[in-house]
């Protein structure tokens, strides 16, 4: 099965919002996490919606709409979202008085905390009735939902499914998350990432969306050649045999990989898996990276394929995601790989179209 | 002609019961699981009955067949439970051959545990272990470690209608060959942030609920889990077992109306129905039974029934919410309904209505009150609906 | 009143987060709902917790809302007869 990506929106601690350019003025973050360049949303939604919608929820309604229109698609026929962890804000709200019953709660905090309010927000902005669904499974979130939108497409039970990933960070989340030992101590230089050599990662935030499609045309950046998840593998080796697998399952062996577009996210404690895989089974092969450029969050793979799609379309590689050898020929096949703290892998092959 | 999908174990663990064995009983007497909180006093508000599932942890550490340890939500260990109940119902082991995954579904996931300790999370190291099971992966990731399912595992989050999205996902994946087996359900704990989140909507009853009745007054929470095991026919035949039951049709549509409202004409429910009755290409009249998703608030019954009646024009089948029994256990709803419904067709029963005793004006029909024994069903529809008009219809058939 | 019914309409920008709108815009007669400010039955909840938050009074039923949030007028009202001394 292959899905055509006709159209793109982004959100993210880069310009990206401007669909015009493509890393071309990359954005520097001093900073414990990196925060979303954020548009003005009054340009995407009217003031009486956008009162009473947090800012999660005002991203990821701005990026479906910069990716329909770009794909030109007025409705979709399914809008699929996924976010490891929905609303941090109107949870965070909500837990900080929920134990004193005398200050009452409000019920937009508690109504935006719901997973699916993202999806289900885009649904009624476009009033949208087809297929609706949000997946919250950590790194898979996003992974999740473009298998779901492949299988859409496959049972020909949608042409046009809209799939976006969405994650916020904030302040109390963040001091959380550090204590458990996966964030890094202290505020870094994101374009000087891989310098600290320290274990935790940096995380970011992000929301995008893409319009995955059955049909070929003059909108489409790149096709998604195929979508895996797997969990907790044994050991390196049962790492790698997936991945060739994977491969495998679309005629394809790790020669043809043009690009090896990995989650690296200068972790030291689990970066060398990125860098071993590549080693092994990529030798020689462009090495990249965006975790720089993205942060680490659940759903950071939209950044990655955002990225593999504008290769693709432009033939064009920022040097900002290249680690190790330099693309010297045409970019025809993207493998993204991701794991995070070596549980959950995931993989998406994207192809020239 | 598309693969052919079987329920073939159940498991669930409610307000009316610890398991399958303890379920069936309580719905052939009637009796509720609703009453006063007992077991979570920390959650109880205004003095709202609930439907709690009558354990303290350590019952369900027991039940789980795991010592206590530290960083399990309550969610957690109901799932494992319902989950481990619904693999050993099925009489399920591990296959190399068969590629075996778990899609499950929660609301608020950890939430139990998070917003008891929250105030430590940002304060001290005591209760560290549980920030991680903040989200709604935790629990997922603790039921596939319980059963040793590595080959593909999500979560899934659409309000009220979660678990009967990881049903219709399950089916769709062994129909697409992705999967031969797949544990599908939902698992919630009782939360005061759910409590006081669905009261500040005001819509929570102060007495058990009564759906479809001329003056029901909103919902009654519950908790639970509920877990079914789908198999492809080929999975079945190498087992040699028989199956409960086949699911034949599922529907997912969006009200796109309003963020916690249904529309009046139940758009959202009315195209998940027919396109349910599409997939399993049976005929509305072919429906023996539907169990609706009935919450008791005015809006949904009125705009469920509307949508009903549209679809089912002038036959409508016999319809009942099963809510009145283990109160609205949100993300596991959808799951623990569709047991409900596959135990309708094997015991050949449709479950009443309990607490309707007036009907409603708009609706030309009325729930069935009374337990009917010795009925034969033939296909069920399961209704769930959620927030955000994230609406599922199921359709399971008598094989 | 006058003070009372000012009071209000900035209390009620703030809680249903009115971006846009400022105290002149607000007619204390006209109705808060349907037409007007566009307002819908979350709004409602929230004046509800309004009421309750600033004022201490409670609001059993939301019923009960459509005549209190009538207008900023009868709001005020409502509030001056039932305000705890």
């Amino acid at each position: 099965m292959t899905a055509y990506i006709n159209g793109t929106g982004l959100i993210s601690p880069q310009k990206t919002a401007d669909i015009s350019g493509f890393l071309n003025d990359i954005v520097q973050h001093q900073a414990d996490y990196f925060k979303c360049i954020e548009p003005d949303y009054k340009t995407y939604l009217e003031p009486l919606t956008a009162r009473r919608l947090s800012r999660l929820v005002k991203m990821g309604i701005t990026t479906a709409k910069i990716c329909l229109a770009d794909a030109g698609c007025s409705i979709p026929d399914a809008i699929i979202t996924g976010t490891g962890l929905g609303s941090l804000e109107d949870v965070e709200g909500i837990l900080e008085r929920i134990h004193d019953d005398s200050v009452p709660i409000s019920p937009t905090p508690f109504m935006l905390s719901t997973y699916n309010t993202i999806s289900s927000q885009i649904a009624i902005q476009l009033k949208c009735h087809g297929y609706n669904s949000t997946y919250v499974h950590r790194s898979f979130s996003f992974e999740s939902g473009l298998m779901d939108a492949m299988m859409l497409l496959e049972e020909k039970s949608a042409a046009n499914v809209l799939v976006g990933g969405i994650d916020e960070m904030v302040p109390n989340h963040h001091a959380l998350i550090r204590r458990l030992g996966h964030w890094k101590m202290n505020p870094v230089d994101n374009l000087q990432l891989l310098a600290y050599k320290t274990p935790g990662a940096v995380p970011g935030e992000g929301s995008g969306h893409f319009l995955l499609s059955s049909q070929n045309n003059e909108h489409s950046y790149a096709t998604i050649r195929g979508v895996k998840t797997f969990y907790q593998p044994e050991s390196f080796e049962e790492s790698k045999d997936q991945i060739l697998n994977f491969l495998a399952s679309s005629g394809l062996n790790p020669e043809d990989i043009d690009i090896f577009l990995t989650g690296i996210n200068a972790d030291t404690e689990f970066d060398p898996i990125y860098f071993r895989m590549a080693q092994d089974v990529f030798p020689e092969k462009p090495l990249a990276w965006f975790k720089h450029l993205s942060g680490e969050f659940y759903t950071a793979t939209l950044f990655a394929l955002w990225t593999a799609a504008n290769i693709l379309k432009r033939q064009e590689v920022p040097p900002v995601i290249i680690l190790k050898y330099k693309v010297q020929k045409e970019v025809r096949n993207i493998l993204i790989y991701n794991q995070y703290r070596n549980v959950h892998h995931s993989l998406i092959l994207v192809g020239k179209k | 002609m598309p693969r052919r999908i079987f329920v073939t174990g159940l498991g669930i663990i409610s307000g009316i019961g610890n398991n399958l064995g303890e379920t069936l009983p309580s719905l052939l007497e009637s009796r509720s699981g609703i009453g006063e909180i007992k077991y979570r006093r920390e959650q109880l508000i205004d003095d709202i009955p609930v439907s709690e599932v009558k354990c303290t942890e350590s019952d369900l550490f027991t039940l789980a067949g795991i010592p206590f340890t530290e960083g399990f939500s309550r969610t957690s260990l109901l799932g494992i439970i319902a989950a481990k109940e619904a693999w050993s119902h099925s009489g399920l082991s591990h296959s190399a051959e068969l590629r075996t995954g778990l899609i499950s579904a929660t609301t608020v996931g950890g939430m139990d545990k998070c917003e008891m300790y929250y105030h430590d999370f940002l304060t001290n190291d005591q209760r560290i272990i549980y920030i991680d099971t903040y989200d709604c992966a935790d629990s997922t990731m603790k039921i596939a470690n319980a059963l040793g399912i590595r080959d593909y595992l999500t979560t899934i989050s659409t309000a009220c209608s979660s678990s009967a999205n990881a049903i219709l996902l399950g089916a769709r994946m062994i129909r697409s060959g992705f999967l031969d087996r797949v544990v599908v359900g939902g698992t919630e704990a009782l939360t005061k942030f759910h409590l006081r989140g669905f009261n500040a909507l005001r819509i929570l009853d102060k007495n058990p609920c009564k759906p479809f009745d001329a003056n029901r007054n909103g919902i009654t929470l519950g908790e639970g889990a509920a877990y079914l095991v789908l198999e492809s026919e080929e999975s079945v035949k190498k087992s040699n077992k028989s199956p409960l039951c086949e699911l034949t049709g599922w529907g997912n549509a969006c009200e796109a109306f309003h963020q916690t409202a249904s529309s009046p004409d139940g758009i959202g429910a009315y195209l998940a129905m027919k396109k349910a009755l599409e997939i399993s290409g049976s005929e509305a009249g072919e429906i023996d039974y539907i169990n609706a998703h009935g919450t008791g608030t005015d809006n949904n019954d009125l705009s469920e029934g509307k949508a009903i009646e549209k679809v089912f024009g002038e036959s409508i089948p016999k319809i009942s919410s099963t809510k009145p029994f283990m109160g609205h256990t949100t993300s596991a709803a959808g799951s623990a309904e569709a047991i409900l419904s596959i135990l309708c067709i094997i015991h050949e029963m449709i479950l009443p209505n309990l607490n309707f005793s007036e009907p409603m004006k708009e609706l030309r029909f009325i729930p069935v009150t009374k337990l009917l024994r010795n009925v034969s069903i033939n296909q069920v529809m399961s209704n769930s609906f959620g927030f955000g008009g994230n609406d599922t219809s199921l359709i399971f058939k008598r094989c | 009143m006058e003070e009372l019914i000012n009071k209000l309409k900035k209390e009620v920008i703030e809680q249903l987060n009115l971006e846009d709108i400022t105290v002149d815009d607000i007619d204390p007669d006209a109705p808060l709902f349907g037409e007007g400010l566009g307002l819908d039955s979350i709004d409602a909840l929230e004046l509800i917790v309004l009421l309750e938050k600033n004022y201490g009074i409670k609001i059993e039923d939301p019923k009960d809302g459509k005549k209190i949030f009538y207008t900023i007028r009868t709001m005020a009202e409502y509030i001056s007869a039932h305000k705890k001394a």
